[in-house]
């Protein structure tokens, strides 16, 4: 029999319609924000050490952040996505798996990719679109990725990754290796298709995936009720057959513990976890973005007060780890670690010629040959056009010659 | 060699990938225990198991995108769009993504071991949404392949190459003959080579073109042609991206005339393609304007369907008009 439906649990005798759900799932917080836990509450098991890297990283990327928005605003660079207010959200479930669970990204989790030892001129080469690139400069500044960090190369199109993060969970159960992925978006693109499609696949096919949704409050302008409808993203997770929780995105411990009851989950037994991190976006969407046309600086300032990086160091504090002495030190070094990688950065070329054409396939076919050819002619007519490129083709035509 | 039908061909080269390979998964909608609408997929599941051949849920996009982040793991996915009208939920995920994979990432990621295999194409009764031939939306997108067969050997060696091609490929098989093309087609293990055209008939006055189904057209429109005393040469494109212009190109400056036919719609068909790019090779040799032989610009009819189909009768009056300008 393949028909295992079971229409006779309960039955009624009056159409009783279910209504919709709103509010009904709670929300997972340890912390309060003056870095005291909640009566009842226990601190995940986190090492000094460990609780410290993840501090740092929140000061990594304070500093990244606003300097590379600083430098957007000077011309140097002609985009870019601050994550501030987020960053225990990514940065605390990164920090809850192994190096060798695989990160499927969407914009905005540079803390993640930072605390797995993405080096602050990686990230300065990926965001100047300089030869050091390891994406040879073909994506717009924070479409970073590292195959040596499994961090999977991030694209602009929203919810892309969902599906083939649960496919390359599937890869992991397939070839037995106690790994799972973690795949972020946010609650706009929680309404693409390949979302549903995504989460549906996983429930189906049982896969080692936990899909981490920043529910950051806005989709560029659109407010969360303008973009859905039931029990916000976490209310998706039963439906698709996914175990569901949802946390205080800016509790760091919270997020933290979170996470790491769904790895169980998913590496022991290939249950696929939903997490929906309630969290704010205090920065703009991007640096093209102007936040005062959509929501009040009253609403922001109610959340700035929710800050997760302070909440988390006030933690620190008393526990006896960390002092505001040290934070300030730590501050100032991030800052002239991240301005002097980005003055090293602005100095190196741009990629070669040959790298607008290498990796469309494996090798060059014989139309993208005869067209990298002709593109080099072209450029070498008119040198003065093309001051990027001209001056090495011609050295090495010279060098040839 | 055995006898076999196109999807009898179909079904030994995936096979023969999954036995050669354990990477090698086959999956989509009712390709488990079914075997597939068409029965491309049978008893894979039988012999390699649920977890190598199985169903998916209902969703061309979910499909797709799953199958690029296998590839990305390092399985290799053969994933089956039920009928090429239904791709287009999944086109974000292959020209965005499948076909960016590795660019994008500056070769950090790619997934060179997807392949897709769709039936396309008309003859089956199968009205708008059972019979389009959208071949040139794909085309169109650098980094994908896209590969057509027309006969059960060739379907054979062409999937088994699109499987072990290091670039995500486009294999679009023609339902039509799934059934209706029977050949010897070796047992063992083989591949043909992508991106190769192959000349299957030698000739002197005019060059025909096709691929697919649509090859068996300009194959009958040669015999009639040969009967009123005209040399045509035949040639099956085979690989549509990359293609194979030598092969073209050189015979096109031979004959001096050529003649593209493809059951897609004209406008912006594959067939512009091919004739922008030899008027610009072989301008000097041309004896008369390049002629494209299509479906009509209309969206595939039912009843019309034989006034549709660019036949070989419609092909031996371009041939005609071709040798008469």
């Amino acid at each position: 029999m393949s028909d295992l439906r079971n229409l006779d649990v309960e039955l009624v005798h009056q159409p009783a319609f279910l209504d919709p759900v709103t509010s009904v799932i709670p929300t997972f917080r340890l912390l309060q924000q003056d870095g005291t836990l909640y009566p009842g509450a226990q601190a995940p098991d986190m090492s000094q050490e460990l609780a410290l890297k993840i501090h740092d990283t929140f000061l990594f990327i304070r500093a990244l952040d606003e300097r590379m928005l600083a430098s957007q605003r000077q011309g140097r660079i002609s985009f870019y996505m601050t994550q501030t207010g987020e960053e225990a959200s990514d940065t605390c479930s990164a920090a809850a798996l192994d190096a060798g669970d695989v990160i499927f990204a969407q914009y905005r989790e540079q803390g993640a990719l930072a605390f797995r030892g993405f080096s602050v001129d990686q990230f300065m080469n990926q965001i100047f679109s300089n030869h050091k690139d390891l994406g040879k400069g073909r994506q717009m500044p924070i479409h970073y990725g590292s195959r040596e960090l499994n961090y999977v190369t991030i694209s602009s199109p929203l919810g892309t990754q969902i599906p083939q993060a649960t496919g390359y969970a599937f890869g992991f159960r397939q070839s037995q290796q106690k790994q799972c992925v973690i795949c972020y978006f946010g609650e706009g693109a929680a309404s693409e298709g390949d979302f549903h499609a995504g989460l549906n696949m996983a429930g189906v096919l049982k896969v080692p995936v936990i899909f981490f949704c920043r529910n950051n409050g806005y989709a560029i302008s659109t407010p969360v009720h303008e973009q859905l409808a039931g029990d916000g993203v976490a209310g998706r997770g039963p439906g698709y057959g996914l175990k569901t929780l949802r946390v205080d995105g800016n509790d760091a411990l919270a997020v933290y513990e979170a996470t790491r009851l769904a790895r169980q989950m998913a590496v022991e037994e290939h249950q696929p976890v939903l997490i929906e991190s309630m969290t704010y976006r205090l920065g703009a969407h991007s640096s093209s973005d102007d936040p005062s046309g959509y929501r009040s600086r009253k609403e922001e300032d109610q959340w700035r007060d929710k800050d997760p990086v302070a909440r988390f160091r006030n933690w620190l504090i008393k526990q006896g780890w960390w002092t505001d002495a040290q934070d300030q030190a730590r501050q100032a070094e991030h800052r002239k670690a991240v301005a002097d990688a980005m003055k090293r950065a602005e100095k190196l070329d741009s990629p070669p010629l040959e790298d607008l054409f290498s990796d469309v396939y494996d090798l060059l076919p014989w139309h993208l040959q005869q067209q990298q050819q002709q593109a080099r002619e072209h450029i070498l007519r008119h040198p003065q056009a093309y001051p990027a490129t001209a001056p090495r083709l011609k050295a090495a035509g010279e060098g040839k010659a | 060699m055995s006898q076999m039908n196109l999807l009898q061909a179909i079904n030994s080269a995936l096979d023969t990938a999954m036995k050669q390979d354990e990477r090698v998964l086959c999956f989509g909608e009712d390709v488990g225990a079914f075997g597939g609408v068409f029965r491309a997929t049978s008893h894979l599941q039988e012999k390699y198991g649920k977890h190598r051949c199985f169903n998916t849920p209902l969703t061309e996009q979910g499909i797709i995108g799953f199958a690029n982040g296998l590839a990305t793991q390092g399985q290799v996915p053969v994933a089956e769009i039920q009928f090429a009208d239904y791709i287009f939920p999944a086109f974000d995920q292959i020209v965005n993504e499948t076909a960016k994979y590795r660019y994008r990432s500056g070769n950090e990621f790619n997934v060179g071991s997807l392949t897709i295999r769709t039936p396309y194409g008309g003859g089956i009764h199968g009205g708008l949404y059972h019979s389009q031939s959208p071949e040139a939306y794909f085309t169109h997108t650098p980094g994908l392949k896209v590969v057509v067969p027309r006969n059960p050997e060739q379907a054979k060696g062409l999937l088994l190459a699109s499987i072990r091609d290091d670039n995500p490929v486009l294999f679009f098989e023609p339902k039509k003959l799934y059934r209706a093309a029977v050949g010897e087609v070796p047992d063992e293990d083989y591949t043909l080579p992508l991106g190769q055209a192959e000349v299957l008939r030698e000739g002197t006055d005019v060059t025909l073109v096709a691929w697919g189904a649509q090859v068996q057209a300009i194959e009958k429109a040669a015999e009639l042609a040969a009967e009123a005393g005209i040399s045509c040469e035949v040639i099956d494109l085979r690989t549509l991206l990359p293609w194979d212009h030598d092969t073209l190109a050189t015979s096109l400056k031979k004959t001096g005339r050529l003649i593209i036919n493809h059951e897609a719609p004209r406008t912006s068909g594959f067939g512009a393609e091919l004739a922008a790019s030899l008027q610009e090779s072989c301008f000097l040799y041309l004896e008369s304007p390049i002629l494209r032989v299509t479906g009509w610009d209309t969206p595939f009819p039912l009843a019309l369907e034989k006034e549709y189909f660019p036949n070989e009768l419609r092909t031996l009056d371009a041939i005609k008009a071709s040798v008469g300008y």
